[in-house]
């Protein structure tokens, strides 16, 4: 097929074929990171800036190193050290990055809609490394690659996605791009995170870990956050950890070759017993590797359709 | 005493039960005499042939940000309003300071006076500074001429408090207008709650963070006596809430807004604030029970709901950017286009929601086309269409959620209090 996008703003925007596109392309440029000189010259000449108006360690260490591989210049952009404190609009903000001739904007907002409301603005590039609770495309596409690198498919899959699910965009691009490529999706958590509403995408909705542990081939433990507690979404995290956090006696009711991920960081003895996040099952540390991989793609394939 | 002549119109005055080809004859600020009126001599003739010859419409909620952010100015609302063909127009309380007292609704009105245009009318607030913790002077505000109270865009929070003001504006037989929305439901969301915000990962507010305080409001005043009327319905749970204590007999009315009767959910999804309000834009569902909630009646308003905004506020992302859209330029276009001409609701029954049926709640002399009564008249050309264009308004505001809709029912004429305001006479009798 032929790469066309300009932008990566969700998964819910793509076709089957073109995430697996993605993927493919990405398998690709996983070698470079074996090489001793890690870089090849695809983007040699642009610039790409990590704009994240968001506090964000790995994600942005991850774009701006595969941007670094593809041999493109980077800059970074956090909101503390930009004008934004100084009330400039977040669409002047971009129209200036875009004058001083920038290729590629890679943006973590949040604020949903922050990444298509500059698509529509500005003539540059735009990644959207997480908008609000909205999407996170290139994180979903990480999980999915990490799944199918190890399953070696995604179709006929049934894959859990336990956690934080209304507030999270991970689990959103995650369900989008796992419906598109016929996996079976489960969403689990009490009721309060996890509304009735994600029948809508195309999930099957359970607030019972222990129902799904022994039908899931992957289970993706997503990150809970303290505030949601003290917001009163639920009562508790010893409660949380109880009802839905994944343990080595837990683990052991899954089919012997279930896939645990997580898309960091990890709250250990939250949603993961360190046995767990660190044991045989786990690809948590194969999802940042790949994370490398899956962002020299996207940045690769959006520049070449601009050209 | 001048003589003006409106002459072969299509008359629709609901409130008289009038839809007839005739001429209407206006002496001084007054009309004269409608329909049949004879051979007459007129300073002035304007020829209506063919065109719709309405009441000039009242519109009972507008918010005019003076004192206030200079989003909008009384006189640059006065001049949006009668380019709508709107000759009345009442002023929410969340002017900066809070119209909340007797000079300041004198004040606004003085601003009315001298813009010159339409009347402009104040609402006074229920509460002091819109607070929700004590009562507003309403004795010295209704002396003023507020013909309303209302904390809007704020609902009052405590049930005891809306309890002593429906109980309170019995004295000065005012109506309290509640904007019904539990804010503990509605907490930080910034469209419907359903799939579509679970989608796009944005908060949404229920249909019952606004039933639940109509169903409130609605209890209170059957215990109270009071009369209320409830701002700008948007779900179908509150038309069947209204439905069943009209049934009852509860002093209650309600009002609808063209954004709510004609756009859903779905318009938010490219993230354009001109599409966030308050309440949210709700379902394909919603809007069938708002058309049939003002065909049986139990809707008796349709009104803008008019809030400007900077466009500065409005390019920001969506969950940081203010609610609210400007109507008084759209409200009858939209109205007549989508409600009348393309569902096919009777004119009368629609335009008596725009002209005697808000006049009623509010208890003012306007909106109807009797003899004896102010000559304020709005001349609409039905047949032609016309693009709605944000940059020709005459509203500081260019918020619309309208933009680029085509449409009809363009005022070409309008007289507020017997004076021309907007196109005038071409010609004069022999």
């Amino acid at each position: 097929m032929e790469w066309t996008r300009r932008h990566l703003l969700g998964l819910e925007d793509l076709s089957g074929e073109e995430i697996s596109y993605i993927l493919d392309t990405a398998s690709g440029f996983r070698e470079v990171s074996t090489r001793s000189v890690k870089k090849v010259p695809a983007l040699r000449g642009r610039v790409v800036v990590n704009a994240f108006f968001e506090p964000s360690t790995r994600t942005r260490i991850s774009f701006d190193l595969a941007a670094k591989r593809l041999s493109a210049d980077t800059i970074e952009f956090t909101s503390s050290g930009s004008s934004t404190v100084k009330g400039e609009s977040l669409i002047d903000t971009c129209r200036n990055i875009e004058s001083m001739g920038v290729d590629t904007i890679v943006i973590r907002h949040s604020s949903v809609g922050a990444a298509h409301r500059i698509a529509g603005a500005v003539d540059v590039n735009v990644i959207n490394a997480g908008d609000g609770c909205h999407e996170h495309p290139t994180q979903g596409l990480i999980d999915i690659f990490t799944i199918r690198d190890v399953k070696k498919r995604i179709a006929g899959l049934k894959v859990g996605i336990a956690g934080d699910i209304a507030h999270s965009r991970v689990a959103r691009s995650n369900i989008w791009g796992l419906r598109k490529l016929g996996a079976e999706v489960f969403v689990v958590g009490p009721p309060t995170l996890v509304p009735r509403s994600f029948e809508h995408l195309g999930a099957h909705v359970c607030h019972d870990i222990d129902a799904i542990l022994p039908e899931v081939d992957v289970l993706n433990m997503l990150r809970i956050q303290r505030e949601r507690q003290e917001e009163g979404l639920f009562p508790s995290i010893r409660e949380y950890s109880r009802l839905f956090g994944l343990d080595g006696e837990r683990l052991k009711r899954a089919k012997p070759d279930v896939l645990v991920l997580h898309p960091g960081p990890i709250n250990r003895g939250v949603e993961l017993t360190p046995d767990v996040a660190d044991g045989p099952h786990s690809v948590i540390l194969d999802q940042v590797t790949n994370g490398l991989a899956i962002r020299m793609a996207v940045l690769y394939l959006t520049t070449r359709a601009r050209d | 005493m001048k003589r003006l002549l409106i002459r072969g119109g299509r008359i629709v005055d609901p409130a008289n039960r009038v839809d007839a080809v005739g001429d209407l004859l206006i002496e001084g600020d007054r009309i004269a005499a409608v329909g049949d009126v004879g051979y007459v001599t007129a300073d002035a003739v304007i020829d209506a042939r063919g065109m719709l010859v309405a009441p000039g419409l009242v519109d009972m909620h507008t918010h005019l940000r003076e004192p206030g952010t200079g989003e909008e100015t009384i006189a640059s609302g006065a001049a949006a309003a009668v380019s709508g063909g709107v000759t009345t127009l009442a002023c929410m309380a969340d002017t900066e300071p809070a119209l909340d007292n007797e000079a300041a609704a004198e004040y606004l009105i003085l601003q009315g006076k001298r813009a010159g245009l339409a009347n402009v009318l104040p609402i006074g607030a229920v509460t002091r500074e819109r607070k929700g913790t004590g009562l507003s002077e309403m004795g010295g505000l209704a002396r003023a001429g507020a013909v309303a109270f209302s904390d809007d865009p704020r609902p009052v929070e405590v049930a005891e408090m809306m309890r002593r003001a429906l109980l309170y504006a019995q004295m000065f037989d005012r109506v309290i207008i509640s904007h019904c929305e539990d804010r503990s439901l509605s907490g930080s969301g910034v469209m419907n709650a359903g799939p579509s915000a679970t989608r796009l990962g944005l908060p949404g507010i229920p249909n019952a963070a606004e039933e639940i305080v109509i169903a409130r409001d609605i209890t209170l005043a059957r215990i109270t006596g009071g009369k209320l009327h409830v701002a700008h319905v948007s779900t179908e749970g509150a038309v069947d809430l209204l439905r069943k204590a009209k049934a009852e007999g509860v002093a209650v009315t309600a009002e609808v807004t063209p954004h709510h009767l004609t756009l859903t959910e779905e318009a938010v999804f490219g993230f354009d604030a001109n599409f966030k309000v308050s309440p949210p834009l709700r379902t394909r569902r919603d809007i069938e029970a708002l058309v049939r909630g003002i065909e049986t009646n139990v809707i008796d308003v349709i009104a803008s709901d008019h809030s400007p905004r900077r466009p500065e506020s409005k390019v920001l992302e969506f969950g940081l950017a203010p609610a609210g859209a400007i109507g008084l330029e759209t409200l009858f276009p939209v109205i007549y286009t989508e409600i009348v001409h393309r569902r096919g609701l009777p004119l009368p029954l629609v335009l008596e929601k725009l002209t005697s049926s808000p006049a009623r709640i509010l208890q003012i002399d306007r909106g109807t086309l009797g003899p004896g009564r102010p000559a304020d008249v709005a001349v609409f050309d039905i047949d032609t269409d016309w693009t709605i264009d944000p940059s020709s308004f005459r509203s500081l505001g260019r918020n619309t959620p309208f933009a680029g809709w085509k449409v009809r029912g363009m005022a070409r004429h309008v007289i507020a209090g017997g004076r021309c305001v907007l196109g005038g006479p071409e010609g004069k009798t022999p």
